[in-house]
């Protein structure tokens, strides 16, 4: 079943138009990975999914209904959920009161708060701890913790490994691991190509707000990938900036 | 002997000012919303249970059962109508629209009610004036000892409300980051007029206390909002057990001030406010101060 599609979908910071037509889909419990240079609109396209983001032109369905003009809150409702980059967790709450308040969004299902702590064991000495004073490993677990609290069908992850040290990217990429065989469909954002094409089953390479190549990561080589993520075999654009 | 009796008058006084800085102090160190209108609206909370009292003959507690509820609705409509509107203009808007919305209520009361004092002290029968005696020169006031009481109360539960659940929760996120609440679930519109609504509601309950222990005219909203303003101040924004220790603090400071000069009353009470930010400004950088000298040391 499509899970999520993306309809020529265009979203703009200002004058720039950081996302120019995506379209692409997600099947449910696929997990797929986005990558693309600094600037390629991965972020801005991940949060314009989730309804953070203004939708300029183009149609965002999930589970067949179109939620293009849904509040962020709806959307949660409906089982999309986003770890934002740079983890955006409520510094003044706790961790558990960080987790807990994901129940907002009125999902119940097998992510309790207990779910999460065996999950993520790293948080059950901090629970109490306000989410200010956690290390960035910690954090970036209780961001994604409060997410799967949500009991999302689709989990969006933003640069999940940003500023974490490689044992802890290496710890939480198990934990991924663990989650794709729960049957959650996740959209992967990732600097680090290998572990990207390791992870998901699918790419998606973003060029300048545009898709510039996609495929089974076992089809795609390592040069086609370099070449899109780079941009190395098109002509410049000469297409100025439209209001 | 006259100490003591002052000090512990002084108490009681600090419980009616935490009750009329519970719900200021919900809003601004909670919500982050500077709402200078909150004197004036409880002033309208006390001429409501005056007229409820004076025409249908409702005794005062019997009222607030119409006019918290109705008080609510009223802070659901602020914040909708003026405060989330004036947001957006900047951290400046909401101070003058809420200012500008106190100037409108006082005169709308004065053109109601006229200039003429009233309280609700005679619809409460000798609850207004009785008091148990301890010892010869002091004496508790029953009124003065409920208005404690229901300040611990309602601050206490406004507390524990935003500590354990849900909703209170969503306020204190949403407060923080309103841009993200949405993403874990949260209606930040509905959570924020929830708050505000709660807010106003126990304006209400201190509109009630406001009203029985003294009179009241019109104008009377802006020393309400002064006294409620060094409460919450000198207990430290964002806390709510703080307001009630910040009322104290006033209402000691206040009547010992008093003792010294009866003149001394409201001087005593701004020099405490004032005592305490200043004294919480220089702590802070000295504090500061140490944190750099310790932390270098370390370094080298």
């Amino acid at each position: 079943m499509t899970l999520l599609q993306v309809d020529r979908l265009e979203a703009r910071h200002g004058q720039l138009k950081a996302v120019r037509g995506v379209s692409l889909t997600i099947e449910s419990g696929e997990t797929v990975a986005l990558i693309g240079a600094n600037g390629a609109g991965k972020t801005t396209l991940l949060r314009t999914i989730a309804g953070a983001h203004r939708i300029a032109a183009g149609r965002v369905a999930f589970k067949g209904e179109d939620i293009s003009s849904r509040s962020p809150h709806a959307r949660a409702a409906l089982g999309l959920a986003l770890v934002p980059e740079g983890r955006r967790l409520f510094a003044r709450l706790t961790v558990e009161e960080n987790l807990q308040l994901a129940r907002s969004a009125g999902r119940t299902g097998a992510w309790t708060l207990e779910a999460v702590m065996d999950a993520f064991p790293n948080l059950k000495d901090r629970r109490r701890a306000l989410a200010g004073t956690l290390s960035g490993g910690e954090q970036q677990a209780t961001a994604i913790g409060r997410a799967l609290m949500m009991n999302p069908e689709l989990l969006l992850l933003d640069e999940v490994s940003l500023g974490l040290s490689p044992l802890v990217v290496d710890r939480l990429y198990a934990r991924l691991e663990a989650l794709k065989s729960s049957g959650v469909a996740m959209l992967l954002v990732e600097q680090d190509l290998n572990r990207a094409m390791a992870t998901a089953s699918r790419a998606i390479c973003m060029l300048e707000g545009a898709v510039a190549i996609e495929g089974p990561t076992g089809s795609l080589s390592r040069e086609q990938v370099t070449e899109a993520y780079f941009g190395l075999n098109k002509s410049p654009r000469a297409e100025a900036p439209s209001p | 002997m006259i100490f003591i009796n002052q000090v512990l008058q002084g108490v009681l006084l600090g419980g009616y000012y935490a009750l009329i800085a519970c719900g200021l102090s919900f809003m601004f160190g909670v919500m982050g919303v500077i709402n200078l209108a909150h004197g004036s609206l409880a002033v309208v909370s006390a001429y409501a249970l005056y007229v409820l009292a004076d025409r249908f003959g409702v005794q005062p507690f019997i009222g607030l059962c119409v006019v918290a509820p109705l008080m609510a609705l009223v802070g659901w409509a602020l914040q909708r109508l003026v405060l989330e509107r004036s947001a957006r203009g900047g951290l400046l808007a909401p101070v003058l629209s809420t200012f500008g919305l106190s100037i409108i209520l006082d005169n709308l009361l004065f053109q109601g009610f006229g200039a003429d004092t009233r309280s609700l002290a005679p619809y409460i029968g000798d609850l207004s004036y009785d008091s148990w005696a301890l010892t010869d020169q002091i004496a508790i006031g029953k009124l003065a000892a409920l208005t404690m009481a229901v300040a611990i109360v309602l601050l206490g539960g406004v507390q524990i409300f935003l500590n354990r659940t849900l909703i209170g929760r969503a306020i204190r996120a949403t407060a923080e980051d309103p841009d993200t609440v949405g993403l874990v679930g949260v209606n930040a519109r509905r959570v924020n007029a929830v708050a505000a609504a709660i807010a106003l509601a126990t304006v209400a309950i201190a509109g009630a206390f406001l009203g029985m222990r003294a009179t009241f005219d019109p104008y009377a909203g802006a020393t309400q909002l002064i006294f409620a303003f060094e409460a919450s101040v000198i207990g430290g924004a964002g806390s709510l057990w703080g307001t009630l220790a910040g009322g104290i603090v006033l209402g000691v400071a206040q009547s010992l001030g008093a003792l010294v000069n009866p003149q001394g009353f409201f001087i005593a009470g701004h020099i405490a406010f004032f005592a305490v930010l200043f004294a919480r400004l220089f702590l802070g950088r000295f504090g500061e101060r140490v944190r750099i000298a310790v932390g270098g040391a370390i370094r080298t």
